[in-house]
């Protein structure tokens, strides 16, 4: 030993000197830090063990608890891990568990040190070895290590043993086909007399059932877990034993049977509350059946809900609503309690209370318990206030508002919810503002009006949170803008001077909607003075009988010509309303003289509400509006802006001269304008519907069109021909290249350098092969075909929408509640049944990722199903059976190999695809009862029988074409019987 | 199954952190911040001591935490496990550290940094409870020192003496 080495050992910094230095702070934390590491880097290369394993120390500590990386220091992690002293060894496994993972590459130099450790006679170092692996084991690990583990799981030391069947999740999920050579061993740990042991075996069962998409695979253990349940003292083991059994009661009805009674002793006897909740929550998730049980479990609860403790409470609270969506009565009879727990201090019990009254909503109470929550909202901090109003939303827009009834009140409780100063919901409510316009089309007068109500505010323009809802308001008074009372009005709301504090993409749909009401406005005044006569706007929707309600001049010329109104439900709600608003609004100028014209009588707007002047006014006002925004940089302002000012440009002229002249002394084709403003009214008044998730699909693709043949040619031609991705764009959708693209090139003159470049290189290219991307006479003939973009989505629409409501008036039929109501509740436009399709999609992809292990336990556990059946046949003599058993797991791995070797099929052995794994699987079902009788001949007698038995079980198989799993799954006997 | 174990004081500094499925040290200090940042530093006296922490550490995962004069400490764990049960765990946790350090404080957790690992590993291994009582943890993180110290004992003396005879 070198004299330099004992200078470093002696003057070297301690773990200890370290932290010491840390926290005085003489130098700042991490300039100290960096110093450390400089030595750490210098101490750990050098060949004295002591110093390398201080220094790894040290470098471990500040990898914890000061983030630094330690990954460089992998190899010396190694050198420390194999010192044959305690101390330091202990030091290398800390390093080792905390820093290595899977991208570790010095790993593989691991497996024989960690076998030595795994075979030490010294306990405490095959507890280190076994820790380590816990954390660290990959899958070469897991595999090379197995035969160490397997003999470990019967050691005699409960410290190692307890340690080796805990360690064996890691190597199942890591390894599954560890699961082969030790599953036996495993089960038999859960059988020690040990608690110790038995504990970690229920432990790693409990993690095992609960990871497994199918856990159907551990009802053959259900006896076990049983006996376990019965005889099990220990609170823990019997948490864990709860768990699992939680996940096999769904699957097993019998078996709920059986544990109902010792679960509820459980319940009664045990001093532990963990222990007492677990039995609540088994009973409320998988016993709700037993009312017995359920009746305890809601004495227990109710002891919960009363408890100081906020942690029981809490707990108790959350029982109930788990139990909530089963049984509404014992949520009913707490409460009280649930009220009180919604003004309590404590954020989790106040977010389950929450959560259990938004329960106990139905389409009866839903008007009062959202009245209480909103106003109470109101006075909640932030957050929870979100909380309340996320849920209402959630809950009364939940299956298309199931539980809405009154759509006017839901409206204006949306609206009363965006003024609560902490809203945040701006997303939520902006969705459903505009869903519900779309689908219920009896909501739209009201939804207007409270449209009216936000926008006109000019505060809430100042909340960059609502700013989402106002967008929608906007969008719903330009669409709907026949149901408002007062054009003028709105057209002023909408052209603010305070909009500037909107986004340019909001101030886009307000200036758009704008756009909509001056052309509403302009079309009543000219129908008013007879410039274009209702009928022939009546001619045009009739002219589209499917559209139905399609065209809205037909309710708007219906309000012109009849005053009794009889027929339109929203007009008597509509006229008393207009009077108190024009009384209100008196001082506006545009208005005023509206107001004054109509002040006298309560019927308003239908009669002459649009004067010469105020249609001038109106004018002057979007053009002193919208001036400064055509000059606008945000192109969406611009772009929109422009367009109305076009608009007004080009009428204007004309317009004059015609509001100039008298009543119905017009030929309107003498005329552009009326024209004009006729065919923007009627491009605005299509009704907008919501889209059904499939309606693409449901669009014929036309005859003749191949699409995809001629993009595999096109994949050929970018091949070879490297080209920038704009001409892709032109080449890639001839369609649009010969229709838009035309126009698009005319109307700039100057196109941009690239696409040229792209259209030459593309002439190049089909002169070069011959090859055309469509046919262009076939391409003619596809594009006339082709319906307008907009039409098929929406017939189709309406066909599935009619659907839905012959649907929805059956449900209605069907429950009684529904038909109480004396106001009937309006038609929801629905498209879409649910939304399965995501859900199995998840369920697969979750079945995938675990499909080896689960594919492995299937094989043990179905594998050895044959034995209950046996077991089941002579119940006396259980043990013969477990031997069978144990020879099978334990001589599986080899012989099934050779006998699938041996087999006239050459697909197994190293199948790796889903499919064939489910064959060879279910090709040794065939073969394991088999073997099982072949091991039997020699005691049993009935060999025979059970033969006889297998092989018509075999024929059977055959007969059904390649068997599968799903098949099998029935024979799983009656396990506790 | 239990994914993390993390001690840390009022101020938010890690004490000790242990993460059962492999997270890289940058991650860790982020996740210990977020813990502190997002809940427990906000959190009122006498309320519940559980968090969802979905947010955090992914979907079904809960949090429980306790608080002992300067320090936190916070067990994170999925739906396998029992939240009373892991209040409880905590409680032996601490109680064995107390037994282990005589009236343990803040500073016996700074500067012991191994041996807490020692203490945890005997209750919590790879994410699994292997032990709840006190008694039985102390047994064995005793052994375990002795076991230590007497490694350290034996080879430091002749490695001194053969240094300087070799000189």
């Amino acid at each position: 030993m070198s004299a330099s080495s004992i200078m470093e050992s002696l003057f070297q910094r301690s773990l200890d000197d370290l932290i010491k230095g840390i926290r005085l702070q003489l130098i700042g934390e991490s300039k100290f830090i960096t110093k450390a590491m400089e030595e750490i880097r210098r101490e750990i290369k050098t060949t004295d063990s002591q110093t390398k394993a201080v220094a790894l120390e040290k470098l471990t500590y500040l990898n914890s608890i000061h983030g630094i990386d330690m990954s460089w220091a992998a190899f010396h992690v190694v050198e420390v891990m194999s010192s044959s002293r305690f101390a330091h060894k202990k030091i290398g496994y800390l390093a080792a568990s905390q820093s290595f993972n899977e991208g570790t590459d010095v790993i593989l130099l691991i497996t024989n040190q960690l076998r030595k450790d795994l075979t030490s006679t010294n306990e405490f170092e095959v507890g280190l070895a076994l820790e380590c692996l816990s954390v660290i084991a990959t899958t070469d690990l897991a595999r090379d290590l197995t035969p160490e583990i397997f003999t470990l799981l019967s050691s005699s030391k409960t410290f190692v043993r307890k340690k080796a069947v805990a360690v064996i999740l890691r190597i199942f999920v890591k390894y599954p086909d560890a699961v082969k050579v030790s599953f036996k061993r495993l089960v038999e740990n859960l059988e020690n007399s040990d608690p110790h042991v038995m504990s970690a075996a229920v432990g790693v069962f409990c993690e095992l059932a609960s990871k497994d998409p199918d856990p159907r695979l551990y009802l053959p253990l259900a006896p076990e877990f049983y006996r376990i349940l019965v005889d099990c003292k220990n609170n823990w083991i019997l948490i864990k034993v709860l768990k699992i059994f939680a996940k096999l009661l769904p699957l097993e009805p019998r078996l709920a049977k059986r544990v109902v009674d010792p679960i509820c002793e459980h319940m009664r006897r045990t001093g532990a509350k963990s222990l007492m909740f677990e039995c609540i929550r088994t009973v409320v998730t998988t016993l709700t059946d037993y009312e017995s049980a359920v009746k305890l479990a809601v004495e227990k609860i109710r002891e919960l809900l009363v408890d100081d403790d906020p942690n029981l409470k809490y707990l108790g609270l959350q029982a109930l609503s788990i139990l909530g969506a089963k049984h509404l009565w014992p949520v009913l009879e707490n409460k009280d309690v649930v009220i009180n727990s919604l003004s309590d201090a404590d954020p989790n019990i106040k977010l389950e209370a929450l959560h259990l009254v938004m329960g106990m909503v139905s389409e009866t109470n839903v008007a009062e318990i959202s009245r209480v929550l909103v106003n109470y909202a109101l006075k909640s901090e932030p957050q929870f206030c979100n909380e309340i109003l996320g849920s209402i939303l959630s809950t009364c827009g939940r299956n298309f508002y199931e539980i809405v009834v009154d759509f006017d009140w839901y409206v204006s409780l949306l609206g009363e919810m965006s003024r609560n100063p902490h809203c945040q919901k701006g997303e939520e409510i902006e969705s459903q503002f505009v869903d519900i316009g779309l689908r219920v089309k009896d909501a739209r007068p009201e939804l207007v009006r409270v449209a009216r109500d936000l926008l006109i505010d000019p505060a809430l323009l100042g909340n960059p949170f609502l700013h989402r809802i106002l967008a929608a308001s906007a969008w719903v008074s330009g669409e709907y803008v026949e149901f408002s009372k007062n054009p003028f009005e709105l057209m002023e709301a909408l052209l603010q001077p305070r909009t500037s504090l909107l986004p340019p993409l909001i101030r886009a749909v307000y200036i758009h909607s704008a756009f909509k009401v001056l052309v509403f406005c302009l079309h009543s005044y000219l129908v008013q003075r007879e410039v274009i006569h209702p009928s022939s706007v009546d001619d045009l929707a009739t002219g589209m009988p499917d559209l139905g309600f399609g065209i809205k001049c037909v309710e708007v010329s219906d309000i012109a010509k009849c005053q009794s109104a009889a027929d339109c439900g929203h007009d008597d709600e509509f006229n008393p309303r207009v009077s108190d608003i024009s009384v209100e609004d008196s001082t506006m100028e545009t208005t005023r003289d509206i107001t004054v014209h109509e002040a006298s009588s309560s019927v308003s707007l239908q009669k002459e509400p649009f004067t010469h002047e105020s249609i001038l006014n109106l004018l002057n006002l979007v053009k002193m509006a919208l001036g400064p925004h055509s000059g606008t940089d945000e192109v969406e302002v611009q772009d929109r802006a422009q367009n109305v000012l076009g608009f007004i440009k080009m009428i204007e002229q004309e317009l004059h001269g015609l509001l100039g002249e008298e009543k119905g002394n017009f030929e309107i084709g003498e005329h552009k304008v009326p024209k004009i403003i006729e065919l923007m009214y009627n491009a605005f008044s299509k009704e907008l519907g919501p889209v059904s998730v499939s309606a693409q699909e449901r669009v014929p693709i036309p005859d003749g069109l191949m699409l995809k043949e001629d993009l595999s040619d096109l994949d050929n031609m970018c091949a070879d021909v490297l080209k920038p991705p704009s001409s892709s764009f032109t080449t890639g959708n001839p369609q649009f290249g010969e229709r838009e693209g035309d126009s698009f090139f005319n109307l700039h003159g100057k196109e941009p350098e690239p696409s040229t470049e792209s259209t030459l290189l593309l002439a190049q290219h089909r002169k070069q092969h011959g090859l055309y991307y469509l046919p262009s006479d076939k391409n003619e003939t596809v594009s006339n075909d082709y319906p307008p973009a907009n039409e098929p989505p929406l017939l189709s629409n309406l066909v599935d929408g009619t659907q839905d409501l012959m649907k929805l008036t059956e449900q209605s039929l069907a429950s009684k509640k529904k038909s109480n109501h004396a106001k009937p509740r309006p038609v929801v436009v629905k498209l879409d049944e649910g939304d399965e399709l995501p859900v199995s999609a998840t369920k697969l992809t979750k079945e995938s990722k675990d499909d080896s292990l689960s594919g492995a336990l299937r094989d043990i556990l179905l594998g050895d199903k044959v034995n209950p059946m046996s077991s089941q046949r002579q119940p006396s003599d259980k043990s013969s059976g477990k031997r069978e058993k144990e020879a099978l797991v334990d001589s599986g791995y080899a012989s099934r190999s050779k006998q699938n070797l041996g087999d006239a099929q050459p697909s197994h052995g190293s199948s790796s695809s889903r499919r064939s794994k489910h064959r060879s699987h279910g090709k040794e079902k065939q073969r394991s009862p088999r073997r099982n009788n072949e091991g039997k001949e020699d005691t049993q007698k009935d060999k025979k029988k059970g033969s006889h038995h297998h092989r018509r079980h075999k024929t059977r198989q055959r007969a059904d074409g390649p068997p599968n799993v799903i098949s099998q799954t029935p024979v799983i006997p009656d396990f506790l019987l | 199954m239990i994914r993390a174990v993390m001690v840390m004081n009022t101020q938010g500094k890690p004490r000790l952190a242990k993460f059962y499925d492999f997270q890289p040290p940058e991650k860790q200090q982020e996740l210990i911040r977020s813990v502190y940042g997002g809940f427990l530093c906000s959190r009122a006296e006498n309320v519940s001591n559980f968090v969802q922490a979905d947010a955090i550490f992914g979907p079904d995962t809960l949090m429980v935490y306790k608080h002992y004069a300067t320090l936190y400490f916070v067990f994170v764990f999925d739906s396998s496990e029992n939240e009373l049960a892991m209040l409880d765990l905590i409680q032996v946790f601490v109680e064995t550290l107390d037994k282990c350090f005589k009236n343990v404080c803040e500073l016996d957790i700074v500067f012991n940094f191994s041996k807490m690992h020692t203490i945890l590993d005997e209750i919590i291994f790879g994410g699994q409870v292997l032990e709840t009582i006190s008694a039985e943890v102390m047994k064995a993180v005793d052994e375990i020192t002795k076991l230590e110290k007497a490694s350290n004992a034996v080879t430091l003396v002749p490695k001194s003496v053969s240094g300087w005879q070799s000189r």
